[in-house]
């Protein structure tokens, strides 16, 4: 299929582009385009994010994990192109787990988010990535830090990202209130991603969640079929 | 560098703007903010009203190109009252629409201006018509429109509902512009609103500094 392709593109750009033997999607690169989310909570974060990787129209992937452990109680959301994040992930992952060993302590969220941060800003000219770092630590609880396209750094109590967030940014306003319970923002957080997956075409699929405390790691899934309806218009 | 343009390939030409349109039961809520803008650098104008009448109870919104937009709803206007003279009567919202329409897909090439028009009439109450930037004629209970529009799809979505009561409307377009003016930059100003129904038009302005306020602000 590759060599077919190079050989099309050879008679002029026209051709291949109109050419139903070469689907743009040999020819894009994969992206996450996506929606993710990250909430503080009193004693933990709730994250989620949709499934969906797409090359161009293709959806090359529609159970993606886009929620990736760093350490035991730290995670990142990715969004951008699926092997940038997934290249810097990989790297911050090994730095903090050296890192973490050398003081003999879980690490900070603080930490792998500045690590994030390092490798973001560095190779800012090369990389397409949007980071939600979120976690929780001993010394400052739960906290979300959002790294975006360029490299900065900034903690929020609560930040959407991805090409589906822009959707969702009144909803989070109006919706999200200070000290809320766990299962309050589990639910904010698979509403949002429901309403944002149902105008984004870059997201869809499932709704991954996870919330991250003292006790650890839960996982939960919510599948196409059982996602809350919202619309009725 | 040609990274981080992608954003503003994909999403294309729209004017620094936010306009809504809702259905309530009994008329209709339209309404936009009032910013007026150079490349989202420098604001012209803090105050202007986009929310414009072609008839009694017939209300436009415009979106796109600003002197394409007033052009076409110049034209609109005189067909419009024309067409009321003809037909001895007040024109229907779908007539204005249609209008619109005409205009805008006779004139595609050249055009780059969208409508959202909104109004009441006897025949089939109150109605919301949205003429998107090739010429596409669609009804709709509730629409958004402009930049900031993307901000506030998810609200929109979660909470209109049909047949709410004015106030209820009111309330939720006036929530719904905050919030797009709060995350859009070349959106803000005033909130301009109009309340359409069988008794006539009325047209509200919430200041700035009246503006429902959310919880980081």
């Amino acid at each position: 299929m590759a060599a077919t392709a190079s050989m099309m593109q050879s008679f002029g750009p026209n051709l291949s582009a109109q050419n139903d033997l070469v689907p743009d999607w040999t020819r894009t690169e994969v992206s996450t385009g996506t929606t993710i989310m990250a909430v503080e909570y009193d004693g933990g974060v709730v994250i989620g994010a949709d499934s969906r990787t797409t090359t161009g129209a293709y959806i090359a992937n529609r159970v993606t994990d886009k929620l990736t452990p760093i350490h035991d109680r730290i995670f990142c959301c990715r969004s951008g192109s699926a092997a940038d994040t997934q290249a810097i992930a990989d790297v911050v992952a090994y730095q903090l787990g050296f890192h973490s060993i050398e003081l003999d302590e879980p690490p900070l969220v603080e930490t792998a988010a500045h690590l994030f941060k390092a490798s973001c800003y560095r190779y800012r000219e090369e990389l397409t990535a949007g980071i939600l770092v979120a976690g929780w630590d001993r010394r400052r609880g739960g906290q979300v830090y959002c790294v975006p396209i360029g490299g900065m750094l900034v903690r929020q109590p609560v930040s959407v990202g991805g090409s589906g967030s822009t959707y969702i940014y009144g909803f989070m306003d109006s919706n999200y209130k200070p000290s809320m319970s766990k299962e309050q923002c589990l639910e904010l957080t698979a509403t949002a991603l429901t309403l944002a997956m149902e105008r984004d075409g870059s997201s869809g699929g499932v709704v991954r969640l996870a919330s991250i405390s003292e006790d650890g790691v839960e996982r939960r899934v919510i599948l196409g079929n059982q996602l809350p309806k919202i619309s009725t218009h | 560098m040609e990274k981080r343009c992608l954003d503003a390939q994909f999403k294309g030409v729209s004017t620094g703007t936010t306009i809504l349109a809702a259905t309530f039961d009994g008329g209709v809520v339209i309404g936009s903010d009032s910013r007026a803008s150079i490349g989202g650098e420098y604001v012209s104008s803090k105050t202007i009203n986009k929310v414009i009448q072609v008839h009694d109870r017939i209300f436009c919104c415009m979106a796109g190109s600003l002197a394409d937009a007033q052009a076409v709803l110049k034209t609109a206007k005189f067909h419009l009252s024309f067409h009321s003279v003809q037909m001895e009567s007040s024109p229907q919202v779908i007539a204005a629409a249609s209008v619109l329409k005409e205009l805008c897909y006779k004139n595609k090439d050249e055009l780059q201006a969208g409508f959202i028009t909104a109004g009441w009439d006897r025949k089939k109450g109150p109605q919301i018509y949205v003429v998107s930037l090739g010429g596409m004629l669609i009804k709709q209970e509730v629409t958004i429109g402009g930049s900031g529009s993307t901000y506030i799809y998810g609200y929109v979505d979660a909470k209109y509902r049909p047949n709410m009561s004015r106030e209820e409307c009111l309330q939720f377009a006036t929530n719904a512009l905050a919030l797009a003016m709060g995350r859009d930059n070349v959106s803000g100003g005033v909130a301009h609103l109009v309340v359409i129904t069988e008794s006539g038009a009325e047209h509200t302005v919430v200041p700035g500094d009246k503006l429902p306020k959310f919880h980081d602000e």
